[in-house]
């Protein structure tokens, strides 16, 4: 019998490579995705002939093998998809270090290219979605017909609810969106490098779905970015050194539905993401205060307090006072998405957060924090999710 | 408007342009390609013989060539007749539109070869403004008197237009987004065609459960029924969607989960309510909107029953 635990600091991410992030990349999806790929590999120091496994997201459009194909890759003996959109960041870096730590494989890389905004954009919804009969778009026949049919919708109905349990204000949401954009100002890699913005201005951006503002939601981008995955003990070796993976974890819980989980007897909270925090905090042995910065998944403000609450950095319901007394920007307690986050530097499905948790350990951040051991990284919330603790190699 | 009504009238009894002498004369060859064309084998216009037998004095033209005799085709067009500025008026009012409503002919005598008949139009009449299936417009007859070489009325035939405003299009709504139908979830969107917010009930266990599925999660029984809702709930959470805009909904457009008193939960609209005084614990009822042929939904409107 075996549990999460047996991964628990076996493995490492000893590359990472994006490409710009843009709202137009003028170039097809798989040309992104072998474009930071190459660049990962390069980090890493790891030629391309030696990848033998690839993990990206079965939202993707770049097939495993159409990526190893291009880049001139050998034999491939894991190709594995992880499902629910956002939810699959950390889940895709959970099947690298499981086949690393069983032998299976050697290096694995996990990518995620799109061409969100000049593309398909997600922002729009599903309201085209073809209702072809079958369990999926079904889901979506209890909202669609009623014109809830954005992930900015979806979410807000749970902010609704969380603001109506707790106390929990618009402001409070945007003190999230502050602190992102902040870190963001400083990114030269961030769409909205060098361009802060103040509490206020998110009060006055325009409604998009009350309760969230437009200055709530992520950005739309066009980017990738991928990430590579091998031994611990290859870390030595890594040219620009490597961030443990100390625990990684998928949750999904009771009831669970896809953005919309409105059933369940409390709809403010993240129960699968309590399911993830649980796993990682029981797989490093870390508990919230080993943790000094997060990338905490973004792409609406609201689930940011939630998160906070289900990985134990404060009570229920105590998020908006978390972030306003300790702080989630540098120089607080925690600050959270030192790369700008979704809203400020890119919305790459949650993958270039995880490329932050590794420069965190690295050392090498544009807003690095002071004194890193361990990076806690987050992946979508609202659906079936993920996480990961990255540790330096002592 | 009567501006508009007064100038028209002014065209009635105007001529339009000068007699037109045909062309050609009634003769035996174009008779003939009239007859094979519409296929009329009467031998009064084909056979001298015949027509004799009949009373006449030889071969007769079919009557309805009547027109036919001084029509000049495109290339007579001068556009500066009065019947031009008639419409180049009523186009200027947005009576853009033509099409023809009636043509009377009357024949006074069948013409014979050799007659050359000559054309004398004129405005007879334009109506008051009416509306039409097509639109709003005004009728014009013209009167077309065919007059032989003596001067004698052969046939006369009155034409009426209709020139109107094109109605705009009126797009059809663009209807809601379809619910894919299932197995699992058909009944309950068969019911609200009905007018019956069901709830799908475990027929073991008897919990209730929304949205529904093949399976009991409390007792794995497959075996299902429904209980009909009471429609009456409570506003669990709710959103007011600003952006994006789908065609098919009015913004700022409320959606909410309701709590039924039930205990399920389902998510609707919220009606009848500015989207400002929509309140979690607001209590709700449920009424049926058919949105088209296919779809009828429940929405809630604030009150208790």
């Amino acid at each position: 019998m075996s549990d999460a635990s047996d991964i628990g600091g076996r493995t490492a991410i000893v590359g990472i490579g994006a490409t710009e992030f843009s709202k137009d990349s003028g170039r097809s999806e798989l040309r992104l995705a072998v474009e930071a790929t190459k660049a990962a590999l390069d980090d890493a120091g790891i030629a391309p002939s030696e990848v033998d496994g690839m993990v990206t997201f079965t939202m993707d459009n770049n097939p495993e093998i159409e990526v190893a194909r291009n880049l001139g890759m050998n034999d491939l003996k894991l190709f594995s998809r992880v499902h629910y959109g956002g939810g699959a960041g950390g889940g895709t870096i959970l099947q690298a270090a499981m086949a690393v730590a069983s032998g299976v494989c050697d290096v694995v890389v996990c990518y995620r290219a799109f061409n969100e905004r000049s593309g398909h954009r997600f922002g729009i919804g599903v309201q085209d979605r073809p209702p072809a009969p079958n369990t999926e778009n079904a889901h979506y026949a209890w909202y669609s017909p009623y014109g809830l049919v954005t992930p900015a919708q979806w979410v807000a109905m749970f902010a609704r609810r969380y603001m109506h349990t707790y106390g929990a204000t618009s402001e409070d949401f945007g003190r999230v969106a502050v602190a992102d954009r902040f870190h963001a100002s400083t990114n030269p890699a961030a769409w909205f490098f060098q361009q802060p913005i103040t509490l206020e201005e998110h009060q006055a951006s325009r409604w998009i779905v009350e309760p969230l503002h437009l200055l709530d939601c992520c950005q739309e981008s066009d980017g990738a970015q991928a990430l590579i995955i091998t031994s611990r003990d290859r870390v030595k070796d890594s040219p620009n050194g490597g961030a443990i993976i100390e625990a990684a974890a998928q949750g999904a819980s009771k009831g669970q539905e896809m953005m919309t989980s409105y059933y369940r007897d409390d709809m403010a909270g993240l129960p699968e993401m309590g399911l993830v925090a649980r796993q990682l905090w029981a797989t490093s042995s870390l508990t919230p205060a080993d943790i000094q910065t997060a990338v905490i998944y973004d792409h609406f403000t609201p689930f940011v307090l939630c998160q906070l609450e289900e990985f134990g950095f404060c009570g229920r319901g105590e998020a908006k006072d978390f972030i306003k007394d300790e702080g989630i920007e540098l120089g607080g307690r925690l600050p959270i998405n030192t790369n700008g986050g979704q809203l400020g530097e890119a919305y790459i499905h949650g993958m270039n957060g995880i490329a932050e948790g590794v420069r965190q350990v690295r050392g090498n951040s544009v807003n690095q924090v002071p004194n890193v051991q361990y990076v806690l990284v987050t992946a979508g919330t609202g659906v079936p999710t993920s996480g990961l603790i990255l540790g330096r190699d002592n | 408007m009567s501006e508009l009504i007064d100038a028209l009238r002014a065209f009635e009894g105007r001529v339009i342009g000068p007699p037109t002498r045909a062309l050609d004369a009634v003769n035996e060859p174009m008779i003939r390609h009239w007859c094979d064309a519409i296929d009329d084998r009467n031998p009064i216009y084909l056979d001298n013989d015949a027509a004799k037998a009949n009373g006449h004095r030889g071969i007769v033209a079919p009557p309805t060539m009547l027109q036919a005799w001084s029509m000049r085709g495109l290339g007579g067009r001068t556009g500066a007749t009065a019947q031009d500025d008639l419409l180049r008026l009523l186009d200027s009012h947005g009576f853009t539109s033509v099409v023809a409503t009636n043509c009377d002919q009357e024949y006074m005598r069948y013409l014979e070869p050799g007659d050359r008949v000559t054309t004398t139009v004129t405005i007879e009449a334009v109506s008051d403004e009416k509306k039409t299936g097509l639109g709003v417009g005004h009728f014009v007859t013209t009167l077309q008197e065919y007059r032989d070489d003596a001067g004698e009325v052969v046939g006369t035939m009155r034409f009426r237009i209709l020139k109107f405003a094109p109605q705009p299009k009126v797009e059809p709504r663009p209807q809601r987004p379809r619910p894919s139908i299932t197995r699992d979830n058909a009944f309950w969107f068969e019911a609200a065609k009905q007018h019956q917010l069901l709830i799908q009930r475990c027929a073991r266990c008897r919990q209730l459960r929304h949205p529904p599925g093949p399976m009991c999660p409390h007792c794995h029984s497959l075996e299902w029924d429904t209980v009909d809702a009471s429609g009456r709930g409570a506003i669990y959470s709710f959103v007011v969607n600003h952006h994006p805009q789908v065609p098919a909904f009015d913004y700022p457009l409320v959606v909410a989960v309701i709590e039924l008193e039930e205990g399920t939960r389902l998510v609707s609209n919220v009606i009848g309510i500015e989207a400002h005084d929509v309140e979690i614990g607001m209590p709700v009822v449920a009424e049926f909107v058919a949105f088209d042929d296919e779809l009828t939904l429940p929405q809630f409107r604030p009150g208790l029953n």
